[in-house]
């Protein structure tokens, strides 16, 4: 009986001891998601007071709060066309040909994603500052663009490189020039990555704070207006946002999650 | 045979990767209808000789040809050549209505719901046409990588191992479906294979490759009774080949003289009658008698002593020592006529002349006896 | 792509790239944008936060700054920021050990053990970054707050002083970076557990190896490349984070990011900020290499 005791606490604890930290891990977006419904007895608490629907009728009610979000999905969007289509290119380039200067420009790709944020931030603001560029929207976008397109190479790449290259010949076998090819064989193939690095790009420009920080000059993303806030009060509407967010991110990779499920039964 | 106009050429072919040459001065002609077999073992160069003809490799010399057309600079699309690959290479984001039918969308064919349907039927999968290749078996998957080929009435069709992903018995049974396919739709077939059983099977002729050349070309019978290379003889199937010297022709036989012993071969069934030869016997045409008086009259023989015996179902397969060391393989058909032979009798080997054949041997070269293996192309390999 | 090859890239070279001649260009052409994109907004930077660090530290934005290759902005920088720059990497470290002592176990126990909950455990383990990182460091403000149930319980229990608190303390910054960097770390050692042959658990085992022995002398050693690659990933923006110390600190426990960030920002000290910023650089840099090298695994990199 002992031993089969013992056996038993051998075989699970590590599952425990792997849900507790789970559990770790998901405590704070459990306080976000209660916090979102929280009227705080005062602006600079940030403890549970009672419950209220308010901040989910009234989100835009704190000064500034949409225009930020608004800006960070603007530039969000932005960001991530210029950095999937840059990187998508790229990623072609390297997956599918091979040339002379490809082990340079892998150099190239991976500095940005081992380079702390502080560094890349500060080497911007220096930058921008040396040339007279006024700081705000246009520079934070050429800054998301930078460290997203790395991300998005990888991403495509991965994605081109488990791709079998016969289904092109195949293709050109059965009379498709190389634009059809591209067109009709290529691109769907690769599209499942193209979108994953899609949403990448655009949860990590809409995240960013670091590097926004240092070259927003006075414009405002979600990010730099929680950090403001932080120093006078805090509203309980930006906990609504958070919890959407994550609602939002949680439904997307259940549906693909679902998706390839259903793919992978039939298979 | 009747027309020429849409035989397929390849004349003086040379393929070069880096310092390997792949395909060393090929020429040959297929002609028009003909189901043909690429035989040989990976890397011996017949997938780059099919992927030439598809276009996807272009020769570093030579010239293909269909018919008085030069094809050899085209691109794959611009060629009336298609391909069925290996593992098939379906569009796994189309289902199979769609892959069948990428060829005529591809060319603007106006009707394309009833070819595909018409090929379908032919290939035997009506009623599959919304599934995704990952919901087929590889059966299924074969066919409709050959619907997708056929439907668009090539003049050649390339066929690259294209059962090498079946099974055993699926194999059987799709060689036979597609030998009925080949002869329903009349269109030449060129097959690429490492499978001997296979090509022989299906094809009316039968190429054998090594080292980016020809060794043989003909009929698979042809081939097998008379093989004109020591690869060949081994390569297809196994033989028993002895070194020996040939002595001349003496009336319509070539004489030659191996181990102290004198044989004789049909002067028909020599590829030389002068120097360094081999005496070949397939090891099926050889009959063992534990009495060297049994010997037929007019058959040749080895004496020998049993040193391995393994029942195969359908034969006994022995090997018998010689006396100068030598294991020659012996198949007795277990037609129930003769009892096993225990191991270290003494025996002797026997065969009809006619039955045997001499090839141009290298001096110095020893007896062989043992196949050259024949593993299966590694996907993808430059074959 | 180095250090994500531990996250699951897939095997470079299953392709066959090469392509006819006469289109050599094309993959020049495909690059150009994103690479110029990244030299300009990337290297150019660098370079010019380079010669940054040593311009003339009595100029100004107003004034301008003379190149002066005053690399006496570095002595400067280091010796100013001397207690945040170690506090830096201390901090990191700690929250580095941390995250393997409770990373790896969960990465062991959904490699391994959690069957066709596999999928669902790996996506909670990413389920933080669904959210903003300054939303969910502010909700450990409630958490760690003097009047929140884990101070009151912790304060019962006798670990925490009857005045004792955990929020603009040290442990919160390292439990602000820990919670924040953790996925980092458990997916590249995830990925590594998951490829480990199970088989050669069954061997060992039949070998008469004890489950500890089977750990040490197998699962540890192969996960290896998971675990370099994700301590660097949970390590280097731990060191140049100074979000934790900012919400969840005080001015004693700032790091060299709230320095660098003053000194750009609030100071307008470029040439000690620039400075100071290359130095971190150089620093991780240096860690990274000897770290590498003495983990003697070159599969990351």
């Amino acid at each position: 009986m002992n031993y089969r005791i013992g056996r038993w606490i051998a075989d699970r604890w590590v599952m425990g001891v792997g849900l507790l930290v789970l559990a770790y891990l998901a405590l704070p977006i459990i306080v976000v998601a209660g916090l979102s419904f929280n009227r705080p007895s005062n602006r600079l608490s940030y403890d549970f007071n009672e419950f209220t629907l308010d901040n989910w009728t009234n989100v835009c009610g704190p000064a500034g709060l949409c225009d930020a979000v608004l800006r960070s999905v603007q530039i969000g969007f932005l960001a991530t066309v210029f950095a999937t289509v840059l990187g998508t290119l790229m990623a072609f380039a390297l997956a599918r040909h091979k040339f002379f200067a490809r082990p340079a420009v892998n150099v190239i790709i991976f500095l940005p994603m081992a380079t702390p944020e502080l560094v890349m931030g500060t080497s911007l603001l220096a930058l921008f500052v040396t040339g007279s560029v006024a700081l705000g929207f246009w520079t934070i976008l050429i800054a998301h663009v930078m460290f997203c397109i790395s991300f998005v190479v990888v991403t495509v790449k991965a994605r081109l490189a488990g791709m079998d290259a016969r289904l092109e010949e195949a293709a050109m076998d059965l009379y498709a020039t190389p634009f059809q090819t591209f067109r009709r064989v290529t691109l769907p193939l690769a599209l499942p990555g193209i979108v994953a690095a899609a949403l990448l790009s655009f949860s990590l420009s809409f995240d960013d704070f670091i590097i926004t920080n240092f070259n927003s000059g006075t414009t405002v993303t979600f990010p730099m207006y929680v950090w403001g806030a932080n120093q006078r009060g805090v509203p309980p509407q930006v906990n609504v946002i958070g919890t959407a967010m994550f609602a939002i991110a949680l439904l997307l990779v259940l549906a693909t999650n679902v998706r390839r499920r259903r793919g992978a039964r039939v298979a | 045979m009747e027309s020429t106009a849409g035989d397929l050429h390849i004349a003086n072919v040379t393929k070069r990767f880096g310092i390997f040459t792949a395909v060393d001065d090929l020429t040959l002609t297929i002609p028009q209808g003909a189901f043909f077999a690429l035989l040989g073992a990976s890397g011996c160069g017949k997938t780059t000789t099919l992927r030439m003809v598809a276009g996807l490799e272009e020769p570093t010399a030579g010239q293909v040809r269909l018919g008085d057309r030069d094809i050899t600079r085209l691109r794959p699309y611009q060629r009336p050549v298609n391909t069925v690959f290996q593992s098939y290479a379906l569009f796994p984001h189309l289902d199979v209505f769609e892959n069948v039918a990428f060829g005529l969308r591809r060319r603007k064919v106006r009707q394309v719901a009833s070819q595909v349907e018409r090929m379908l039927a032919l290939v035997q999968l009506e009623g599959f046409t919304k599934r995704r290749p990952a919901e087929l078996s590889g059966g299924q998957q074969q066919r409709v990588a050959l619907a997708r080929a056929l439907i668009n009435h090539p003049q050649v069709l390339l066929l690259d191992e294209p059962l090498g992903a079946l099974d055993l018995k699926l194999r059987r049974q799709m060689q036979i479906e597609l030998k009925r396919i080949q002869t329903e739709v009349g269109i030449t077939f060129v097959h690429v294979t490492h499978d001997q059983e296979e090509a022989m099977t299906m094809a009316d002729t039968v190429a054998v490759m090594n080292a980016g050349r020809i060794e043989q070309l003909g009929r698979p019978a042809e081939i097998y009774e008379y093989p004109a290379t020591a690869f060949v003889a081994n390569f297809l199937g196994q033989s028993n080949l002895l070194a020996g010297e040939a002595a001349g022709l003496s009336g319509g036989d070539v004489l030659v003289s191996a181990y102290e012993q004198r044989f004789a071969v049909p002067a028909v069934r020599a590829r030389a009658d002068q120097g360094p030869v081999f005496l070949g016997v397939r090891p099926e045409k050889l009959a063992l008698v534990a009495d060297g008086a049994a010997v037929p009259a007019g058959h040749q023989s080895v004496a020998g002593v049993v040193t391995d015996s393994s029942y195969v179902g359908v034969s006994t397969q022995y090997l018998v020592r010689t006396g100068w060391g030598t294991e020659l393989a012996v198949f007795a058909p277990n037609s129930g006529t003769a009892a096993p032979l225990a191991l270290g009798a003494r025996v002797t080997a026997h065969w009809d002349p006619r039955h045997a054949f001499i090839l141009r041997r290298e001096p110095g070269e020893g007896d062989r006896t043992t196949p050259v293996l024949d593993e299966p192309d590694a996907v993808g390999a430059v074959s | 792509m180095t250090l994500m090859t531990g996250i699951g890239a897939a095997p470079a070279g299953s392709a066959r790239p090469a392509r006819k001649s006469g289109r050599r260009w094309l993959p020049y052409l495909l690059l150009l944008p994103g690479t110029l994109w990244l030299v300009v907004f990337f290297f150019g930077p660098m370079l010019t936060l380079g010669a940054a660090s040593l311009w003339d530290p009595a100029g100004s934005l107003q004034t301008g700054y003379a190149q002066t290759l005053s690399f006496g902005n570095y002595v400067d920088a280091v010796r100013d920021a001397g207690p945040q720059l170690l506090r830096s990497f201390w901090y990191a470290a700690i929250a580095t050990l941390i995250g393997v002592i409770i990373g790896y176990p969960l990465a062991y126990a959904i490699a391994l053990k959690a069957g066709r909950w596999k999928y669902l455990l790996l996506v909670a383990v990413v389920a933080p970054m669904f959210t903003s990182f300054l939303v969910r460091t502010l909700a450990w403000k409630t958490i760690l707050s003097d009047n929140g149930a884990l101070v009151g319980l912790l304060r019962d229990i006798g670990i925490l002083g009857a005045d004792g608190r955990l929020l603009a303390t040290p442990i919160a910054v390292v439990l602000g970076l820990t919670y924040n960097f953790l996925p980092f770390l458990v997916l590249p050692l995830y990925a590594s557990l998951e490829r480990l042959d199970r088989r050669l658990l069954e061997a060992a085992g039949d070998l008469y190896a004890s489950p500890a022995r089977s750990f040490v002398k197998i699962t540890l050693p192969l996960s290896m490349p998971g675990l370099v690659a994700g301590t660097l990933l949970f390590f280097i923006p731990a060191v140049g984070d100074y979000i934790n110390a900012e919400l969840l600190g005080n001015p004693n426990t700032y790091m060299v990011g709230n320095v660098i960030d003053s000194a750009f920002l609030v100071r307008l000290d470029y040439p000690h900020g620039a400075a100071l910023s290359f130095a971190l650089m150089f620093l991780i840099l240096i860690i990274v290499m000897v770290y590498l090298f003495r983990s003697g695994t070159d599969e990351v990199v």
